[in-house]
């Protein structure tokens, strides 16, 4: 801690220290409520291949129906025109399936840095992207650390291309066409907190068959989506080097520090311009402008 | 301000108007040659933007820019707007100097360098409309429908917005005098020291804010350049980048415009860079300490001996280290070219920085690596000049370069003629 104090004494806009050490006090934990979000559990083990997910997300959000004969590799990403995809991963214990999407995370990064809310975390729990709020900045990419949305670089009213966890179809009460379509039950969709119960019950009742980890649980502050493995989750293309901190904290401190400064600078500087000024120079004295 | 408004008296109000607009319109015409090689160049180079941007907005991004999925930043924000922004931090420095701090040896070169601020707000800043998928709902977050105050590229959009309007406002006396409006001028005047405290204020925060919406890509940048303090490196280097751009402008404005200066000026602009050069100095040297700490904080020294470390140290010592040396020593023997050495390797550092952060740096272990297409390239060239144009037009018109402290009026007998193209 010592050398980032040192470091934080140096900061140029001193009161960020300040705003600092307020911050720290109420570190952000949970989101109220965030366990009863709905979420859906992947379990990985069970994944036949079959991509009748990606079909049924097509079909349930209007895209463009996906090509039939593709090979499933590792490094299969989603696109505008696909919001969901199955990957395969070799790993030690054979080849495994992974369907990929938006994981709806509890803080998400897109939704705080988007700047014009249009990348929306719903009570409900999908995170939605609004139409007639974006302006296409891409902020919501550069955060997102498991580069989930995506951009219509070929069309001159693009727009963001992600999973919404078929916003309409939740608030009804229905499942997401992705879970209602496997046909392997690979996929359940329920409260995270039940859905988090389940997993760990699978877990330590076939502790061979898993993994003890279940991914999105704590990662990057948790996520709306979880996922159960046979092996590492390194071998399946997760990024395992995430850390648990919700990614709205990283700026935090800066964003905190913003009000201070614009508070204090202000008159500091007000004080050091009179301070400086000769005795005899009158009112007028800024009278030569912006110039001389 | 032979043709101005007269402020003495009371003529009608319509033979006023008239005399405005003929004024107007014999300042619109360009003075001087036109077919130059400079106004050639960047003519051309103006006219192959402005079809790459009629395509850009009829066929989207992807049809001029190498942007992808990976890659949704790429040259138009890496440069244009972030390195942009820190060259010209030049402004707020300065007027620091003089208004805050009373250096009145800096007095002659304020009013250019806030011009010059001014015009890269407008210009750089301007060019992340470009960059917009969907820049019709640029107003959103003006307008206050929808405010994302969690997001830090909310906070650097208004703080563009108000920065351009505070160094409007600390330029506004040249145009008033230009104009020969001086009621208006003296009003306008007295708000310069307001402005400027705003103005310095928001310099810091969105110098600092344009490192800190790097923060949100944690686990996309190289270590070597991620840390928590990319906001203080940013707001610290932003500093020497702006003075160094003060220094390597003023030294080709000092000839092309070399009628338009005053003679304070021209007596004094040795004395003026060789200051400014000290400055440079001792704060490359705080930057490299903070930049040694952080390094030391971050455990960053296994990166040392990869490809990226090499690089890395090419950037800190090469275009840091070397520069902040070369100044000392220059400053010392008062060597003025050595000097203008220094403040352009200092500029390629910042350069190098803000480009690997935003761009090279970014997504470093991605398969495809971004490379700008030709035309980001000469759509940037295209910023660059269409800036220079109206700089040079509003040095060869307003009283930038010539105006003598004290003085609210441009002495009009002691210029010469005008001789550059605008
Ligand atoms: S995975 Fe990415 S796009 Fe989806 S909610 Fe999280 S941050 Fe947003
Ligand atoms: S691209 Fe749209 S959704 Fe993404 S951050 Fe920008 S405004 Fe928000």
């Amino acid at each position: 801690m010592k050398r980032r104090d040192l470091l934080k004494t140096l900061c140029a806009a001193g009161g960020a220290s300040v705003a600092a050490t307020a911050l720290r006090a109420e570190e952000p934990g949970a989101v109220v409520g965030e366990r009863d979000r709905l979420g859906v559990l992947v379990d990985t083990t069970s994944c036949l291949g079959c991509r009748m997910c990606e079909y049924a997300c097509a079909d349930a959000n209007g895209l463009p129906t996906p090509e039939a004969d593709v090979e499933l590799t590792a490094t299969r990403q989603t696109s505008p025109d696909q919001w969901s995809v199955v990957c395969r991963f070799e790993t030690d214990r054979g080849p495994v399936s992974v369907k990929r999407q938006c994981l709806h995370c509890l803080q998400p990064a897109c939704a705080s840095a988007c700047l014009t809310k249009a990348m929306l975390k719903t009570p409900e729990g999908p995170v939605i992207w609004r139409e007639s709020k974006c302006m296409g900045c891409r902020y919501c990419m550069v955060s997102c650390p498991f580069d989930v949305p995506k951009f219509e670089y070929d069309s001159a009213v693009p727009k963001i291309q992600k999973c919404q966890l078929c916003f309409d179809k939740v608030q009804e009460g229905k499942e997401p066409a992705c879970v209602a379509n496997c046909p392997a039950r690979c996929l359940t969709f329920g409260r995270r907190s039940e859905l988090i119960d389940l997993a760990w019950s699978r877990v330590y009742g076939e502790p061979d068959r898993y993994v003890r980890h279940v991914y999105g649980e704590h990662e990057v502050g948790g996520t709306s989506w979880l996922y159960l493995s046979a092996v590492p989750f390194d071998q399946l293309g997760f990024r395992t080097d995430l850390g648990t901190t919700g990614y709205p904290v990283l700026t935090k401190e800066f964003l905190y520090a913003v009000p201070l400064v614009l508070t204090l600078v202000p008159p500091f500087l007000l004080a050091l311009s009179r301070a400086t000024r000769a005795r005899d120079e009158g009112e007028e004295e800024y009278d030569d402008g912006g110039g001389a | 301000m032979t043709e101005g408004v007269a402020t003495t008296g009371r003529p009608a109000v319509g033979a006023e108007l008239r005399r405005f607009v003929r004024f107007m319109l014999a300042e619109l015409k360009p003075k001087g040659k036109i077919l130059t090689p400079f106004n050639l160049i960047t003519g051309a180079i103006m006219l192959v933007s402005a079809v790459v941007l009629t395509i850009r907005f009829t066929k989207g991004l992807g049809a001029v820019t190498n942007l992808s999925q990976d890659y949704p930043w790429g040259l138009w924000i890496g440069f244009d707007v972030v390195t942009g922004v820190a060259f010209a931090g030049g402004a707020y420095v300065l007027t620091f100097m003089v208004y805050i701090l009373r250096m009145e040896k800096y007095h002659p070169i304020v009013r250019v360098t806030v011009l010059n601020g001014f015009l890269a707000y407008v210009f750089y800043a301007g060019a992340l409309l470009l960059d917009l998928g969907r820049p019709w709902n640029v107003i959103n977050p003006v307008i206050g429908n929808s405010f994302g105050v969690s997001s830090v590229l909310f906070l650097v959009a208004w703080h563009f917005l108000l920065y351009m309007l505070a160094e409007f406002v600390e330029f506004s006396p040249a145009v008033a005098e230009w104009l020969g409006w001086r009621r208006i001028r003296r009003y306008l005047g007295a708000m310069t020291l307001g402005a400027v405290i705003f103005g310095i204020t928001l310099s810091l925060l969105h110098q600092s804010g344009l490192g800190a919406l790097y923060l949100m890509a944690k686990a996309k940048i190289h270590p070597l350049w991620y840390s928590e303090f990319i906001p203080i490196l940013f707001v610290v280097s932003s500093i020497f980048a702006g003075l160094s751009m003060v220094i390597f402008e003023g030294s080709i404005t000092h000839k092309v415009f070399a009628h338009r200066a005053s003679r304070r000026l021209h007596a004094t602009h040795d004395d003026i860079v060789v200051g400014l050069a000290k400055i440079c100095t001792g704060v490359m040297f705080v930057y490299l300490v903070l930049q040694l700490l952080v390094f030391v904080h971050g455990q960053r020294g296994e990166y040392l001996s990869t490809g990226w470390g090499a690089w890395y140290l090419l950037e800190i010592v090469g275009f840091v280290a070397v520069p902040a040396v070369l100044y000392a020593y220059a400053c010392q023997v008062r060597h003025m070219t050595a000097i203008k050495v220094a403040a352009v390797l200092a500029l390629v550092g910042i350069v190098l920085n803000r480009l690997n952060v935003s761009v090279i740096a970014f997504k470093w272990y991605a398969a495809v690596r971004y490379v700008p297409t030709w035309m980001e390239v000469v759509v940037t060239l295209g910023v660059i000049s269409a800036e220079l144009w109206v700089f040079r037009w509003v040095v060869n018109r307003m009283p930038v370069l010539d105006v003598i402290p004290g003085l609210s009026d441009r002495p009009d007998g002691s210029l010469e003629p005008v001789r550059s193209a605008a």
